[in-house]
């Protein structure tokens, strides 16, 4: 704003901001992670309840989606089953780049509770799609959530449009 | 009614085609749901569903839950719990199928929400109902291999190229 309003002498004012390039657009992207609106099993209860007042995901800036096209994080919040591994495939496929994954609880990081007899369940869904931060837990509290989406935040905070990320 | 006088009016009306009466022990709760009376002539369920439901006196106007159980011998059965709520009482009956040929008449047309339960025992038992107006696989997906509610079910090592053991 400040350029635009003092377009005859922009630097008269202290009204300006320097920054980096990445810098910028990471913390853009990183206050913005806007999340894919979907739950699988039991998980996404808490996932509700991160995204409800008491723990108020809101205040990282994600707000749910109804569409992967609109979304840069997606949340794996429960069992993926073989059925739902193929959906959740072409959901991320659907999203634009660049996109984020957190993988929540035990039966989306490895198959949980049903990793011996579950013959319906992928055992991990970085077996189909690759996964950014892994979150433990059965079902893993809102707090353990929020911290994998710090640590989320903390991965994109980190990358450049020169560099690859670290 | 009772069920065990339900019992004698079906061993009146249908004869040699029910068999035996099998009482639980346990409360009166138990007693009243899980005691049942074995069909020995499969053929006929359908007809004694209908004369369950038809006759004045007995008017079962629901179908609290139809399952399906592997036996370990190589049989299937197929229980039905009936209810009637105008008249509150309770029947469960019971039907058992060899592995090799378990075809079970639907009650489908008794009862119109026997549908999705009986494409469920098919889905997970493998038990074929005779008449039925949508014989599919309700959970798994139509290219699924096997039931894997059976007993001597193996897990698959693939599926659709994603790795099913953990
Ligand atoms: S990890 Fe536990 S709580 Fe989460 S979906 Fe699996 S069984 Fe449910």
């Amino acid at each position: 704003m400040g350029l635009l309003n003092k377009q005859d002498n922009p630097f008269e004012s202290s009204n300006i901001i320097i920054t980096g390039a990445d810098t910028l657009l990471n913390w853009a992207r990183l206050s913005s992670l806007w999340m894919m609106g979907f739950g699988l099993a039991c998980c996404a209860i808490e996932m509700m309840a991160a995204s409800a007042s008491h723990y108020d995901i809101g205040r990282f800036g994600v707000i749910p989606r109804p569409s992967p096209r609109q979304s840069d994080i997606m949340l794996i919040s429960g069992t993926v089953t073989l059925k739902m591994a193929t959906r959740t495939k072409l959901l991320y496929e659907q999203m634009p780049d660049p996109k984020y994954i957190i993988s929540m609880g035990s039966c989306s990081n490895c198959g949980g509770p049903y990793w011996e007899h579950g013959y319906h369940v992928l055992k991990g869904v970085d077996r189909v799609i690759p996964v950014d931060v892994y979150v433990p837990g059965c079902p893993p509290r809102p707090e353990a959530l929020l911290e994998g989406l710090i640590k989320v935040q903390e991965k994109v905070r980190k990358q450049s449009l020169a560099k690859t990320a670290v | 009614m009772t069920n065990t006088e339900i019992y004698d009016k079906l061993k009146a009306a249908f004869g040699e085609k029910i068999g035996e009466w099998h009482e639980q022990s346990g409360g009166e709760y138990m007693k009243r749901m899980s005691s049942y009376a074995d069909i020995t002539d499969t053929s006929y369920i359908r007809d004694v569903c209908l004369y369950l439901r038809d006759e004045a006196e007995l008017e079962f106007d629901s179908l609290l839950l139809l399952s399906s159980v592997d036996n370990g011998d190589k049989t299937l059965s197929v229980t039905y719990h009936l209810e009637s709520k105008s008249k509150k009482h309770f029947i469960a009956l019971k039907v058992t199928v060899p592995i090799d040929n378990a075809i079970v008449p639907s009650i489908t047309d008794v009862w119109s929400h026997a549908n999705w339960q009986e494409r469920e025992a098919w889905d997970m038992m493998g038990i074929k109902f005779l008449n039925h107006p949508d014989m599919r696989r309700i959970l798994l997906d139509e290219d699924w291999v096997g039931h894997p509610l059976r007993k001597d079910y193996k897990h698959p090592e693939f599926y659709r190229g994603m790795k099913v053991p953990y």
